[in-house]
């Protein structure tokens, strides 16, 4: 199985590179919203809560981009009939389509964060870097398996473009309140992480038990 | 805050359990309509069968929104 | 003939109406006045347990949901849906009493700051998409199928929801409504369980009563199609 989902992991990284569908949207944007908060709430900088709010919304946000079209491909050149008919466990299709939406997110943030930094951290509002980065990675992985998983679900319907956002940014929540909550103190001077553990474990209990439900479930999506 | 005087509060249980309430008996009276609706139609088709045995015909136009 | 009612269906509505109205009894003639909140302190003993039993609802939509994905078998997404049906119905009941209690205890209809309330906004925010999702599929088997799928996501997120949204309260605000968890003096909790239950009860017997519904209209279909087909091969 893992070697069917590097395989598709593979062709769809591909795609992805040749023809810049998801990412660059993605990326312009997250970076365009943060011009507008730049402009629309007319400070010099941000810190602490606000700060910590406005990356994460507008990276969720973004990421409603990356998986409305995670299936697209698959939708519109008929790609899912052929690796139905093939004899592999349909598992292999959310791994291959989950662990491309987090190259995507991970691309998307490696943009992104430096823009935010720029835009909206004053100049000596960041330290923790490698906290910084673990709570971006331990997110990702959760909105990867849930984005996967809402973008299967919504495959099969006409409103596709509204069901996915009213479908993912509710389940990702709890996301939202451990990620921000826990890059709050980095963004605050003299902000003090002791309650990282705690957003940690809320992160990573969250993406335990989505992913498990999504490789329980997936099976019973996307047949024809 | 503190707490209302017994008649201003009043008001806002009595909204509270009113509210509680009339959710129950909307729903109860709808699925009750739609109930005793299929089971008129459902002993008009049985009479139908009964009457005459092997032409049988739905009636014209009947139509039932169900589910 | 009448209606296939659910099995147990008169039973439960008794056993629902009796508790509803010792229920009733309990809040206005036994239970002691609240000393902080007043009068305005009783709304708890509807919107709590409605709030419960919602909840509760939707995690049984989705173990419900898990059965059918697993038999295959149809009646059991027919429970699920109508347990999520249920809930959903008895979740704006929770928000509307919600903002009543607020008004009357803060001045506004709504809060921020009460982690629970906020935390019930989101989980029915998602279950409304049930609807469009449901409707939206055509095919009925795939429909029901990804129906359940997303039952059992949803009653997943339920619990890790509120752990979520009580986490973060729990280090920014003091929890303000001390009611709901902490400790409740004698009567009031012994009028607390019994409302609690009656709204149980009243869930399942609704949940019954909507089920006998659906399958009496699923009946008639049967019935009218072998008509149809009975016409057709005769005339």
């Amino acid at each position: 199985m893992i070697r069917t989902a590097a395989a598709v992991l593979r062709k769809d990284l591909r795609i992805e590179w040749r023809t810049k569908e998801a990412v660059p949207a993605m990326a312009l944007f997250t970076v365009t919203v943060y011009v507008l908060f730049h402009f629309g709430l007319d400070r010099d900088s941000l810190d602490g809560e606000l700060a910590s709010g406005v990356l994460w919304v507008t990276l969720l946000l973004a990421a409603v981009i990356g998986v409305t079209r995670l299936f697209a491909a698959e939708r519109e050149q008929g790609g899912l009939d052929a690796f139905l008919l093939a004899p592999v466990d349909r598992t292999a299709l959310f791994v291959a389509k989950a662990a491309a939406l987090f190259v995507y997110l991970v691309a998307l943030e490696i943009v992104a964060v430096p823009a935010f930094a720029v835009l909206l951290l004053g100049p000596n509002l960041f330290d923790g870097l490698p906290e910084l980065i673990l709570i971006l990675l331990l997110a990702d992985v959760g909105l990867a398996a849930v984005g996967a998983l809402v973008s299967a679900l919504a495959s099969e319907t006409r409103a596709r473009e509204l069901i996915v956002p009213l479908l993912l940014l509710p389940l990702v929540v709890p996301l939202l309140i451990g990620a921000a909550s826990a890059t709050e103190p980095l963004f605050r001077a003299g902000g003090d992480p002791e309650d990282l553990g705690r957003y940690l474990a809320l992160l990573g209990g969250y993406d335990l038990v989505f992913l498990l439900i999504a490789l329980a479930v997936f099976d019973f999506l996307l047949d024809d | 805050m503190p707490a209302l005087p017994l008649e201003e509060a009043g008001k806002y249980v009595a909204g509270a359990y009113v509210v509680f309430l009339a959710l129950i008996v909307i729903y109860v009276a709808i699925i009750g309509a739609k109930i005793a609706r299929i089971e008129r139609q459902v002993s008009e088709l049985l009479e139908l069968t009964a009457e005459d045995g092997s032409v049988d015909r739905a009636p014209a136009g009947e139509r039932a929104s169900v589910g | 003939m009448g209606a296939v009612f659910s099995k147990g269906l008169r039973p439960v509505a008794t056993a629902a109406a009796v508790t509803t109205l010792a229920g009733f009894a309990l809040v206005f003639f036994y239970a002691p006045l609240d000393a902080d909140q007043g009068f305005v302190q009783k709304i708890f003993y509807v919107h709590v347990p409605m709030a419960i039993v919602a909840l509760g609802g939707f995690v049984a939509g989705g173990i419900m949901a898990i059965r059918h994905l697993r038999t295959g078998d149809s009646s059991w997404d027919m429970r699920s849906y109508v347990a999520i049906h249920l809930s959903i119905i008895l979740g704006t009941g929770v928000l509307i009493t919600g903002a009543i209690w607020a008004k009357a205890s803060w001045g506004h209809w709504w809060v921020w700051d009460e982690p629970v309330l906020v935390s019930f906004l989101i989980v029915f925010l998602l279950y409304c998409v049930y609807y469009p999702l449901r409707f939206s599929i055509e095919d009925p088997e795939r429909q029901a199928r990804y129906s359940s799928v997303f039952a059992i996501a949803a009653g997943a997120f339920v619990p890790i929801n509120f752990t979520a949204v009580r986490l973060a309260e729990a280090v920014t605000h003091p929890r303000v409504l001390s009611q709901t968890g902490g400790s409740l003096p004698g009567e009031m909790r012994f009028t607390f369980l019994v409302c609690l239950l009656a709204m149980v009860l009243l869930f399942v017997t609704l949940w019954k009563l909507e089920l006998t519904s659906k399958r009496a209209s699923m009946q008639l279909k049967r019935l009218r199609t072998r008509l149809e087909l009975r016409a057709e091969t005769a005339g």
